[in-house]
């Protein structure tokens, strides 16, 4: 797979040095944890992301995020680059994330464009699981 | 020792040094460049001397006439030749085709082709071993079976099958058998003396011999005959019209006149280093072979690391070059056909590597590839979600996944 040196960059760095790169995980049952979990074994990719958030003036505000991904090394990439793009935001902020900012971010090869869309799934889902304990 | 490391000699080879040496005197003015259906001079005799020898070390690797050997492309060619000219030969005499699952592209997408022109083809299930019983294949059999094609050593897990014995059931019912050996020659002792097959597929570069070029064995006694799918010429006793690359075919005849000589060294030294090589990894959690542990031809190793993406540990092999069954690796985004057939869970089949060690594979190079593979599986591990789920106990068949 030709991919961007972007991926393989972040991959590399998520691979080597995980706890840095935000991969771990925080009990789902935390009262200010949100958990997404998206995909399927059988299709070659599972993402768990979790985000930590706070209440902030009229929102909430995500101040760290947590990862584990099973899947192809964009797949990786993908939720790796999540990080980034989450921690400091409000949970609006976040949802307005599309898959195509990680794809572009990450310069990936169409075939990889899924991995994004999952990424994006992913955050949907933990400000779903935050917003209903709130 | 020299990174990135080779591992995927099922994939292809690096012609060998006596091979390249033998190509390069077919090819300029002071070489050997005639063409050998030139009759009127003396670049054509010689040319034709070249690939008549070559014809003779072909033949001599698997122990048949020069005269049953016909110059192709590739296995690829001589499969469609195989199959496609054998089918449209004899469909008078029937339409039915015994084929298997686990089969090569080529003989796969080649009984489509003859589907669609009305042949009714029997798709065989090997077992979870990947063996195809010659049992299945005789209870297979129907009046108007006119011909089965199964594969010697599968190439994705290096699994053997009996064509022995399965040439015997066909031969038995005057049927015909084909025989697709591109990964087997070099690795396994072929004798056409003895075995009961009427057309065999036959590779250069899966046994160090150049790219291009390949041959396919048509048995004269008991006679078998073929539609031609090539035509212009009548080369090749009209099964396969087309000016004869020399270079090729005689880089071809050396690859199998070495195999000949090397092949006993070479198999006693790949399979020690297989054997190494799985038993330094059997003991981590969750690894599986698959296919065969005993059936099966020197230098496969197909694992499964559970919980772990096929892609992404290839990608963290970096510098070592293998292939997997994970989706992600292949254009249509479907996991390995092959591992699916013997009943692998599709996650299983995501998560295989096929390492492939061959003639030039070193010691050194297994020992770096194992440490590499540890270090690597482990710490995408470290990254799986699934990893932590099977650690916690969690039955995952009984979750509802979202699908992505």
């Amino acid at each position: 797979m030709a991919y961007s040196k972007k991926v393989v960059e972040k991959f590399e760095n998520t691979l080597n040095e995980p706890e840095k790169n935000s991969v771990g995980r925080w009990n789902p049952s935390d009262s200010d944890i949100g958990t997404g979990m998206v995909g399927a074994p059988a299709c070659g990719d599972v993402m768990r992301l979790q985000i930590k958030c706070e209440p902030r003036n009229n929102s909430h505000v995500i101040s760290d995020v947590k990862f584990k991904t099973y899947g192809c090394g964009s797949a990786i990439a993908s939720s790796s680059e999540l990080v980034d793009m989450l921690i400091g935001k409000t949970l609006e902020e976040a949802k307005e994330i599309k898959n195509k900012d990680i794809a572009d971010a990450l310069d990936l090869p169409p075939i990889k464009i899924h991995c994004s869309v999952l990424a994006e799934d992913s955050i949907h889902k933990a400000v779903e699981d935050y917003e209903s304990k709130i | 020792m020299q990174l990135p490391i080779y591992l995927d000699y099922a994939s292809t080879t690096p012609a060998d040094p006596r091979v390249v040496k033998k190509m390069q005197e077919c090819l300029s003015l002071d070489g050997n460049f005639g063409n050998p259906a030139s009759r009127s001079h003396a670049f054509g005799w010689k040319a034709e001397e070249a690939t008549e020898e070559a014809r003779q070390y072909v033949a001599e690797l698997v122990n048949c006439d020069p005269r049953e050997i016909v110059w192709t492309s590739g296995a690829t060619e001589s499969d469609n030749l195989a199959i496609k000219g054998a089918a449209r030969f004899y469909k008078k005499k029937g339409k039915h085709i015994i084929t298997s699952k686990i089969e090569h592209k080529a003989v796969l997408d080649s009984c489509r082709q003859l589907e669609r022109e009305g042949f009714d083809i029997t798709y065989l299930d090997p077992d979870s071993n990947g063996i195809i019983s010659p049992e299945l294949v005789r209870e297979s059999l129907r009046d108007d079976t006119i011909l089965v094609s199964l594969m010697h050593i599968n190439n994705e897990i290096g699994v053997v099958n009996d064509i022995k014995a399965i040439g015997e059931i066909t031969r038995e019912a005057g049927i015909i058998f084909h025989v697709d050996a591109a990964q087997s020659t070099g690795k396994l002792p072929i004798d056409l003396s003895v075995l009961k097959v009427d057309l065999m597929s036959f590779s250069a570069h899966k046994t160090y011999g150049p790219k291009g070029i390949g041959a396919m064995y048509a048995s004269r006694k008991p006679r078998v005959r073929l539609e031609a799918q090539i035509h212009g010429g009548g080369h090749e006793r009209g099964m396969r019209s087309g000016t004869l690359a020399t270079h090729q075919i005689v880089g071809m005849g050396e690859a199998f006149r070495v195999a000949k000589l090397d092949m006993d060294e070479d198999n006693k030294r790949i399979e020690k280093l297989r054997d190494k090589f799985w038993n330094a990894i059997k003991d981590m959690e969750e690894v599986y072979l698959n296919g065969d542990e005993i059936s099966r031809a020197p230098g496969f190793l197909n694992v499964s690391f559970n919980y772990v993406e096929g892609e992404s540990l290839i990608m963290a092999l970096k510098d070592i070059a293998v292939s997997s069954g994970s989706a992600c690796t292949s254009a249509s985004l479907e996991p390995s056909y092959v591992l699916r057939a013997l009943g692998l869970k599709d996650e299983l089949a995501h998560s295989s590597i096929r390492f492939a060690i061959g003639r030039f594979t070193t010691e050194q190079e297994v020992e770096y590839t194992i440490n590499l593979v540890r270090d690597s599986v482990e710490k995408l591990r470290t990254l799986s979600p699934l990893w932590d789920m099977y650690k916690d106990g969690v039955d995952m068949d009984s979750i509802e996944w979202a699908e992505g």
